[in-house]
């Protein structure tokens, strides 16, 4: 059993907790602005509501289970007691205090600005103060994290850094780095003129500053992801990782090239010139690597485990696997839908076919199916995985579990398919309220339908998980053993500096972010008459 | 293993790394912004620096485009939540003595019989904001703009904070209550009109917009109908003139007599 049992559960607990609230919020909006919903005349409620929605999954929720996780992680893959254990339990409460701070002007109407701000929508301080301690918070995190790999590599020197803690630290790098962008849009722009220090804003700048965090983290919330592929999956299904190199090559790659390519979300911003936005384009191209060489490990992976349980022929094979198991139903849930929805990230990355799609339900069916789907359908395997060596008791439930996992992949399919194809049709985002009244949207009505119904079937898997977990704290004692992560079919005896360490990468991170922000920052930063009068939200 | 022996053009991983990142910024910076800006034939440019400013999105006006000559004015009014919000007592007696001039056409008590605006109770930046722009000639009326062309910005303030001091009272003419026509609580997505309500109350309110209950039904036509014809232009970013374009003549009806059967005592409590 894990030794900060306590301090993972209390992060897994509230972060499943907010998700289960937010999660309903999510399908009340689903409902509400589809035909079959009657429309609440107030727009307000659903931008509050979307405001909630975003902010929770989007920063609280993804945070706190990678934190957990890489606490975990900490532990277990080192084999070392936990340093810094109250600041730790410090981090967890500044972001329960975040948390309750920032949903307080939302549920007030008084933050409106969903979760990516939008100047010059202004909303409270408060919202924006909790935000950033909820940032603040996890970068306590990431600090630990550096600082316990710091006192392994002392005890253990020039040895291998175990492949979940060298990827768990990278990601806890890339968020430390990637929050920068944001926390610099609300300290310097927004928080001043949110407590009235100043009443214009540059909204292009502050557009700018979010597209710094907003691409990279979504590869923060795809690390729990990745490392639950690499080094619980082939354990879980009695396989070996195909090939220890190729793994920490994949995160260094993450490390590299998932920060400077964020402007491919600002394709239509005129503040941007078009130069930087090919450069940012060509580097989203290159985040593609690593992921396809994730898929080819881990397909080499799993395959191992079928051979080894008498697997045959050229495909045959697949039949061989352990079908049953929830890690390996999660695991083939989560690569269809990151095929699908990375196949719609190679489109919104490049700039003439994202003009087709810009701003439309297309933008928000992809990031949902590839967070909400592949993604976190791997936190659920995570938890699933770590339960027993949280709780000391066993999950018995095997196909209860299963029943979640199938909901929540149809469910997803269900809301996210027809997501993208009112998008192709031209619907936009952001939109409270549709006339589907209207000759010209009309034929969209039965697309809309069968999203929000997968909104449903949504709802139903998350509720489903969360009672899982609530009966995995009754069950009868069980001891789980020491958790362990997979092995790779060689065992690494020693690795290169330059995957046993983090700093190259880390430097390349921050060279690449200046090449290819530095200036677009600068010369809007420097450029006068920018600056728009700020709209207060709720105000008069 | 330090960090001299990292980074070192002798480990072969950090040349490699290094290497392959500046040889793909390399290739895409000269790709996107000397290529490709020559590749768009409808562009012309001087030489090569001309091109990669313009790719680098450099702030620069073209030297054969003037811009258009601004003949008339537009309203410099900025307004934030915290304009005027905690007015002095003095400030509302000053606002109280100004006002008399003002009871001709706007009532002795903010309630008008000439069908001009009820003044008792409206927002105080919003007054502000009106007699701002009819000083600065961004709006313009034969009766109006010669009472505010002499007003300082005191007086301004002043009259603001006593009319929104004013208790609302119902309109002189109330008619029954009309129903929230489609146009005040939905809008009309498909033509890209926000609904009335979402900034002029009954759903939401934003800073500088008036709340419109009980005011003059041919007031508020005359206005929506001066915004469409673009007779009156002191709204920010056309954002009334935008809309008040898009609307047919029915909704304008429909608008203006709903707003103008409502009690103001429903004004939504935002302030």
């Amino acid at each position: 059993m894990l030794a900060n049992r306590k301090l993972i559960l209390a992060h897994f607990w509230f972060a499943f907790s907010v998700f289960g609230v937010a999660l309903t919020l999510g399908a009340w909006q689903m409902f509400i602005r589809s035909p079959i919903g009657t429309w609440l005349s107030n727009p307000e409620l659903y931008y509050r509501s979307l405001t909630a929605h975003g902010t929770v999954m989007g920063y609280v929720f993804p945070t706190l289970v990678a934190m957990g996780f890489g606490y975990a992680i900490s532990e277990a893959a080192l084999e070392q007691r936990l340093v810094g254990v109250r600041w730790a339990w410090a981090g967890f409460w500044l972001i329960v205090l975040g948390s309750v701070m920032a949903i307080i002007p939302i549920a007030l109407g008084r933050a409106s600005v969903l979760y990516t701000f939008y100047p010059p929508l202004i909303g409270s301080p408060f919202y924006y103060i909790g935000v950033v301690l909820v940032v603040v918070g996890s970068w306590i995190w990431v600090a630990l994290m550096a600082i316990n790999l710091r006192v392994w590599r002392k005890a253990h020197p020039g040895a291998p850094v175990p492949l979940a803690m060298f990827a768990n630290v990278a990601g806890s790098y890339l968020w430390a780095w990637t929050a920068v962008g944001a926390a610099l849009e609300l300290l310097l722009q927004i928080i001043p003129v949110s407590v009235g220090l100043k009443a214009t804003i540059d909204a292009g700048l502050a557009r700018v500053f979010f597209s710094w965090t907003l691409h990279a983290i979504v590869y923060f919330w795809l690390m729990p992801t990745y490392i639950a592929y690499y080094t619980i999956v082939p354990r879980a299904i009695g396989g070996r990782v195909y090939s220890d190199t190729m793994a920490r090559i994949s995160f260094i790659l993450f490390l590299v090239v998932a920060m400077p390519i964020g402007m491919h979300h600002t394709f239509a911003d005129p503040q941007v010139g078009a130069g930087f936005k090919f450069i940012h384009s060509a580097f989203t191209a290159l985040v593609a690597l690593p992921t396809l060489l994730t898929v080819f490990t881990i397909c080499a992976s799993v395959e191992i485990a079928a051979r080894l349980r008498g697997g045959r022929g050229m495909f045959g094979w697949i039949r061989a696997l352990p079908w049953d198991n929830p890690m390996m139903l999660a695991l083939a849930f989560s690569f269809v839908m990151l095929g699908l929805g990375g196949a719609g990230g190679l489109i919104n990355m490049s700039y003439q076919l994202d003009a087709s799609i810009h701003n439309t339900q297309w933008i928000t069916g992809h990031f949902h199916l590839i967070f909400g789907g592949a993604i976190v359908i791997m936190y659920f395997a995570i938890a699933y995985d770590l339960w027993p060596h949280l709780t000391g008791r066993e999950l018995i439930d095997l196909r209860l579990i299963r029943t979640q996992l199938w909901l929540w992949f149809i469910g997803m399919i269900v809301t996210t398919f027809p997501w993208h194809w009112v998008g192709i049709l031209g619907m936009p985002r952001r939109m409270a309220y549709f006339d589907f009244g209207h000759p010209a949207i009309a034929p969209q009505a039965l697309s809309v339908t069968f999203s929000a119904f997968g909104g449903f079937i949504l709802l139903t898997s998350g509720l489903l998980f969360l009672v899982i977990l609530a009966r995995g704290m009754r069950a009868p004692q069980a001891d789980a053993g020491p958790y362990r992560f997979a092995i790779a079919v060689h065992q690494p005896a020693t690795v290169p500096v330059a995957l046993n360490t983090h700093a190259l990468w880390v430097a390349l991170m921050i060279v690449l972010t200046i090449t290819n922000y530095g200036y677009p920052i600068l010369t809007l930063a420097l450029t006068e008459g920018t600056s728009v009068p700020a709209v207060y939200v709720g105000a008069q | 293993m330090s960090a001299r022996d990292l980074f070192t053009f002798r480990n072969r991983h950090f040349t490699a790394g290094v290497g392959i990142i500046a040889a793909m910024l390399i290739v895409t910076a000269i790709a996107g912004f000397i290529v490709l800006p020559f590749a768009q034939p409808w562009v012309q440019f001087a030489n090569f620096w001309d091109a990669i400013c313009s790719a680098a999105g450099v702030p620069q006006r073209a030297a054969n485009v003037t811009a258009p000559e601004q003949t008339k004015r537009l309203s410099e009014v900025v307004l934030t939540s915290h304009t005027l919000s905690r007015p002095s007592q003095e400030a509302i007696g000053r606002g109280a003595t100004l006002a008399q001039r003002c009871a001709i056409c706007h009532g002795p008590t903010g309630i008008s019989r000439a069908d001009s605006p009820n003044l008792a109770g409206q927002y105080a930046a919003v007054i502000y904001k009106e007699l701002h722009d009819f000083r600065s000639g961004a709006r313009t009326n034969a009766v109006m703009s010669p009472f505010a062309v002499n007003l300082t910005d005191e007086e301004i303030a002043d009259l603001s904070n006593y009319y929104a001091y004013l208790p609302r009272l119902p309109a002189y003419h109330p008619t029954p209550q009309l129903p929230k026509p489609n146009i005040v609580i939905y809008g009309a997505p498909m033509r890209g009109i926000a609904p009335c309500g979402a900034c002029h109350g009954s759903l939401d309110n934003k800073t500088g917009s008036p709340w419109l209950e009980g005011q003059s039904e041919a007031y508020m036509k005359a206005q929506l109908e001066a915004f469409a014809g673009g007779e009156r232009r002191n709204d920010i970013s056309q954002q009334m003139r935008n809309i008040a374009r898009a609307l047919t003549p029915q909704e304008i009806e429909a608008a203006a007599a709903y707003y103008a059967s409502q009690p103001p005592d429903i004004v939504k409590a935002v302030d």
